[in-house]
């Protein structure tokens, strides 16, 4: 009864239309609206640096994707040939061919110049004469005939052709004058010249600091690969039983709450700091060969093991309850229901979880800067599984790092192409680990 | 009806299955359950009913010991399956719980196939010796969990894809298919629709042929039409444990009779 009069009888003022909005109201439309302009402003920041990202590697780092060679038909003289090998330092005596041949297919071409064949050397890339004695002594039977070579070009004329390198950079550089850019002009127009994709560059192995041209990061992406071989052999089978111990089987006391604290902490450390243990331990204690893969993956085992813990055990939370119990309910054995319905459950998650420790221990540069893995000129690939692991070599983010800080501009370039491949496999681990989850989770 | 009833208790009376004394349940500090002295008697229905955290499910976990899976709980007392104490030390839980099977107040079947969900409880416990057998088993739990004809052609599709009453009818086939002697049933139609309970209910009421079953419930009405026995659960204790009939009408105890007024709980 008091309630129906209470309704009967409102209080003056506080009758309120639906059709206006009253200024309470109002304000909190205003709040909200602004709170998505925020929203909008954040996210459109942060989609400007990507792209800013994207741009400056892809315009930065495509250039090195492409090499410019210089085309020479040398004829393979059995006489000149065996006075280069009587020579001390042969090489130069193949340089010397190849500046004659050089020279000639210049004139021949129509292009006047007044240089020696020693300074028109100066347009190669130095290794031209060990490329051609390469091919003499792999060929023994072309001798007598002649071979189509292409040699690389100089970083210089490369960079020329890529609008890397113009003329009044030159007037300091001892390498190189105006001069030889009027002939590198005359000579793609003769064709001498062409720009092709540099295989090399994602196959080869890394050149001296003089020869950026000659420089791939195919080397350090083996002993990348070794790594990862080595941390998904000890990381995934380790993190996995450990999650599933702590998860499933262990009891809930002050020392496995100690554990799990231990473990989140760890996720957090310092990437350096499992470099430095990995130094002390793996190195300095355990006597492994410095700058080996092995070590590099060792190391990165140890960082990357808590990212698969976490993840793994916060897959296995997810798997409901009732799972558990249904399998227990039948007579399953705790191992048993974990094995045959918790695991396949939580593997999506395992997975991805896995992938992305992966990807992270594949872009980790820090701990390997400490095991040598840095600063080593990975020039031979690996033959084999045990010079594999065993070997010195470098990983593609090290070697990244190794050409950027090189002085050559060519060579921030290739750091450049090379963070390009490094991001291309990133992705595709991702691309991986969100496909599997998708197809593992259709069956749930 | 009634009658008939009390010609099959006379029957049943000597045939005690589970027969519990003096239990006690504690979660860390807090006392659950309270010297809980029951004897349940085969190939009957046992209902235990009460109010919302009265006990009466954890008191059923410990029938199968299901409560050994939570790390603070600690049970005391002595419970007894056909005489053997099923917490002696040389009880495996994991045999224990082939014979007394569990269906859960969640329909809760395995994401796998129909076929799987029944085939294993028996695969674990190596009762086929081949596929045959196991077809075998898998359709006789089928039928008696009266799902096989609804299921029959399909029993590569996944459980999870079944209607809720369907899966918990799967998951009473599964519960059966390891041919336990004891089901314990923890509200297994909380989550089902008034047809799906009375599907569920009518298979209880055949299940009765060949097991002892026990059952939770908050349906009071559930507990009359499907039990032939009844226990009043009330902050830990066993209030009171009689036939049905005579719980729901003459009960002795002045709570049974608040609850099934609807004066507590």
């Amino acid at each position: 009864m008091t309630d129906a009069t209470a309704h009967t009888t409102p209080e003056p003022g506080s009758k309120s239309s639906i059709l206006t909005v009253d200024p309470h109201t109002a304000k909190r439309h205003a709040a909200e609206g602004r709170f998505k302009i925020y929203g909008i402003i954040a996210i459109c920041i942060g989609l400007f640096f990507l792209a800013a990202l994207l741009i400056a590697i892809v315009s930065n780092g495509t250039r090195a994707f492409t090499q410019t060679r210089v085309v020479l038909e040398i004829p393979l003289v059995a006489a000149e040939i065996e006075a280069a090998e009587a020579y001390i330092v042969k090489t130069s005596k193949y340089n010397d061919l190849v500046g004659e041949a050089l020279t000639g297919a210049m004139s021949d071409a129509g292009i006047e110049t007044e240089m020696e064949p020693k300074e028109l050397l100066m347009m190669l890339s130095g290794s031209a004469g060990a490329n051609f004695r390469n091919f003499v002594l792999e060929n023994p039977d072309a001798v007598g005939g002649s071979h189509q070579f292409e040699f690389l070009a100089s970083s210089r004329v490369d960079g020329y052709l890529k609008g890397r390198v113009t003329r009044e950079a030159l007037v300091d550089d001892k390498n190189l004058d105006a001069a030889h850019l009027d002939l590198v002009d005359q000579m793609r127009e003769a064709g001498l010249v062409e720009r092709s994709f540099n295989w090399d560059f994602i196959f080869g192995a890394d050149a001296s600091e003089s020869r950026p041209e000659a420089a791939g990061i195919g080397v350090s992406m083996l002993g990348s690969f070794f790594m990862m071989l080595v941390v998904l052999a000890f990381a995934l089978p380790i993190g996995i039983a450990a999650s599933i111990y702590l998860e499933e089987f262990a009891p809930q006391n002050r020392f496995t709450d100690l554990i799990e604290v231990n473990i989140a902490n760890l996720a957090a450390v310092p990437s350096i700091v499992f470099g430095i243990l990995g130094l002390a331990v793996f190195i300095q204690v355990m006597h492994l060969p410095q700058s080996a893969p092995l070590v590099g993956g060792l190391t990165l085992t140890l960082m990357t093991l808590p990212t698969i813990v976490i993840s793994t055990r916060a897959s296995l939370k997810s798997v409901p309850p009732s799972i558990r119990d249904a399998a227990l309910g039948v007579g399953a054995s705790k191992m048993q229901a974990v094995f045959h319905h918790v695991l396949p459950l939580a593997m999506p998650g395992i997975l991805t979880g896995t992938i992305i420790g992966l990807a992270q221990a594949l872009g980790e540069t820090a701990p390997l800067l400490l095991i040598g893995m840095v600063g080593f000129i990975a020039s031979n690939p690996p033959d084999g599984l045990a010079s594999g692991f065993l070997d010195p070599n470098s990983a593609m983010p090290a070697q990244i790092y190794e050409w950027a800080k090189r002085a050559d501009p060519a060579y921030y370039e290739r750091a450049w192409g090379g963070i390009i491949i490094l991001l291309l496999f990133l992705m595709t681990m991702n691309i991986i680990a969100i496909l599997l989850r998708r197809k593992f989770e259709r069956r749930w | 009806m009634n009658d008939m009833r009390l010609i099959e208790r006379a029957v049943d009376m000597d045939d005690i299955k589970i027969s519990a004394r003096d239990v006690q349940v504690y979660y860390g500090d807090n006392h659950a359950i309270k010297d809980v002295n029951v004897d349940i008697q085969d190939k009957t229905v046992t209902a235990f009913i009460g109010p919302s955290g009265c006990g009466k499910s954890t008191f059923l976990r410990c029938l199968n010991r299901m409560n050994d899976t939570i790390d603070i709980c600690r049970v005391e007392g002595d419970i007894h399956l056909d005489g053997e104490d099923i917490n002696d030390k040389r009880v495996d839980p994991v045999q224990l719980r082939a014979k007394v099977g569990m269906v859960f107040q969640k329909p809760n079947p395995f994401p796998k196939s129909i076929y799987d969900n029944a085939a294993y409880g028996p695969k674990i416990h190596g009762m086929a010796k081949n596929k045959a057998e196991l077809d075998e088993i898998v359709e006789r739990a089928l039928r008696r969990g009266a799902i096989w004809d609804e299921v029959k052609d399909r029993l590569d599709a996944p459980g999870t894809g079944l209607s809720g009453g369907q899966q918990q009818r799967l998951c009473i086939a599964r519960a059966v298919a390891t041919e336990p002697e004891v089901l314990l049933m923890d509200e297994p139609c909380s989550a089902l629709d008034p047809i799906a309970t009375a599907q569920v209910e009518e298979l209880i009421d055949e299940l009765r042929q060949n097991y002892s079953v026990v059952i939770v419930t908050h349906s009071m009405q559930q507990a009359a039409r499907v039990s032939q026995k009844t226990a009043f659960f009330h902050l830990g204790n066993l209030v009171e444990y009689d036939e049905t009939g005579k719980i729901f009408t003459n009960p002795e105890d002045e709570r049974t009779e608040s609850y099934i007024t609807g004066r507590i709980g």
